[in-house]
């Protein structure tokens, strides 16, 4: 017990406890599933119950919804342990901080995420989406969504000191977003239309994905510790 | 530690103070050199008339707004890296200024927009980009008036800012991209054949008239911005001092 503690044991540790906190009572995971149903039950509404338009819209209507869900999501991700002072331990912990950011990201967006693409089949329906397209909707998100989680951690992190950083977050998130929600949206769109393949919009939101993981823990590991001093 | 960083901006507000007079000056001379050259030099074009002229001063706008991005990612890098107090100044003295120009070339691109393409905007890959570009100045700007500390706020947003000029290149890109899919071929190419020199030196000029005009509202605003910080200095010392005479009256 008393020497080093192996990188698997605290990260697995850090995960379990980060995903626990975010699915059980008080920790808010599942609203998000309820928004992105809002959302979509609000667009036939604004742009009329037209299934042809619909389904030509729906893969940018589900990313839309998806984009938004996560945003609204994003302030639990570093506000609750700062509140009770968690934060400033894992801060002080020893532990690479990027590192610590990442698995935080990974498990609140597989408390968030995570069911967001799996609710965005169903409704697919909705909007009348062909199976096809369902299943590349499905596909985008589930690679796109962790980008928009680990590009909007530096704006929770940036945002954390703030008693009010919720509007500001979703700000200052969005332009960084846009990428990611064209290369999800074109690649949706290129397989139900094909006139421009699949696989290279596709690539590029992976890429995106992983430039993510790279540049949005080391940006919010580096906000988290100017806040803190 | 506020006194030790006053040292290094004193000099710069005695070195700015005796060249600010002088870059404005060249300011003016350039403006004039520029404006006359737009107006009885540079010619009207055969279609679009005396609204090419719009052009002397969007394209100059568009390049400023750019160069005060470079700026304050510069000037975040000596933020975060050398801890410089006056680099922090000089970003926040520049995102207004940034934004106000970025906001002028997306007015005036839109005013030529209503004669040459029937609308006063499309969503055309550069229009968009800037957009997204006043956006970000403007979600700084609002990051630097949401946190109260100067020196948090400096250094949140010069994490942002780098942020920014690395995902810039990826926004732009992926709009270019979008844009291609959505519209083809339909965008008004601004350099079709090779510029005229009639046209091409009252540019250069009006760019130079530009980039002085920022930097002399960048060096007021890092002026107003020291003395701002000076001003809150002795307010916070004023307080202090207050509070430290009033505590033991109120003990007695």
């Amino acid at each position: 017990m008393s020497g080093p503690t192996p990188a698997g044991t605290w990260v697995g540790a850090l995960f379990a406890r980060e995903l626990r906190l975010s699915v059980r009572v008080g920790g808010g995971a599942l609203i998000g599933v309820l928004f992105f149903l809002a959302v979509i039950t609000v667009i036939p509404f604004g742009v009329g119950p037209d299934l042809n338009l619909l389904a030509r819209i729906g893969p940018a209507v589900l990313w839309i919804g998806a984009l938004l869900a996560t945003l609204l999501g994003l302030d639990r991700l570093f506000q609750a342990d700062r509140d009770d002072g968690s934060l400033d331990l894992m801060l002080m912990a020893g532990r690479p901080l990027e590192l610590v950011v990442l698995v935080k990201c990974l498990a609140h967006w597989a408390g968030t995420g995570l069911p967001l693409v799996i609710a965005a089949p169903v409704l697919a329906i909705f909007l009348n989406l062909e199976p096809l397209a369902t299943g590349a909707v499905t596909l985008t998100l589930a690679v796109g969504t962790p980008a928009l989680t680990l590009i909007g951690a530096i704006g929770a992190a940036l945002t954390v000191s703030l008693r009010r950083g919720g509007l500001l977050l979703a700000v200052l998130v969005i332009p960084f977003s846009i990428p990611v929600l064209i290369f999800g949206v074109s690649a949706a769109d290129a397989a139900i239309t094909d006139p421009t393949p699949f696989l290279t919009p596709f690539l590029f939101l992976c890429a995106l994905t992983l430039v993510a993981s790279v540049v949005g823990p080391f940006a919010a590991a580096m906000a988290l510790r100017f806040s803190s001093d | 530690m506020a006194i030790a960083d006053l040292a290094n901006p004193t000099r710069f507000m005695a070195l700015s103070g005796r060249l600010l007079p002088w870059l404005g000056i060249a300011c003016a001379l350039a403006f004039a050199a520029g404006l006359y050259m737009t107006f009885f030099v540079a010619p009207d074009d055969y279609q679009q008339g005396a609204t090419v002229k719009i052009m002397f001063l969007h394209v100059p706008a568009a390049w400023l707004a750019m160069m005060c991005y470079s700026v304050m990612a510069v000037s975040a890098l000596g933020t975060l890296i050398w801890k410089h107090p006056l680099a922090d100044v000089s970003a926040r003295a520049a995102a207004p200024i940034g934004a106000a120009f970025t906001f002028l070339s997306l007015i005036t691109g839109s005013l030529w927009g209503k004669p040459m393409w029937g609308t006063y905007w499309v969503w055309d890959a550069r229009l968009t980009s800037v957009l997204v570009l006043f956006i970000m100045y403007l979600g700084l700007i609002a990051l630097w008036r949401t946190v109260e500390d100067p020196i948090r706020a400096g250094k949140a947003t010069a994490v942002l800012t780098l942020v920014g000029a690395i995902n810039l290149p990826i926004i732009k890109f992926s709009v270019d991209w979008w844009n291609t899919l959505h519209q083809p071929a339909s965008v008004v190419r601004l350099d079709g054949p090779a510029i005229h020199p009639t046209i091409l030196w009252p540019l250069l000029v009006m760019a130079l008239a530009f980039t002085l005009l920022f930097f002399t509202l960048h060096m007021m605003a890092m002026r107003n911005e020291v003395l701002r910080r000076r001003l809150r200095t002795l307010q916070l010392g004023a307080a202090s001092a207050r509070t430290a005479t009033a505590r033991p009256q109120a003990a007695e």
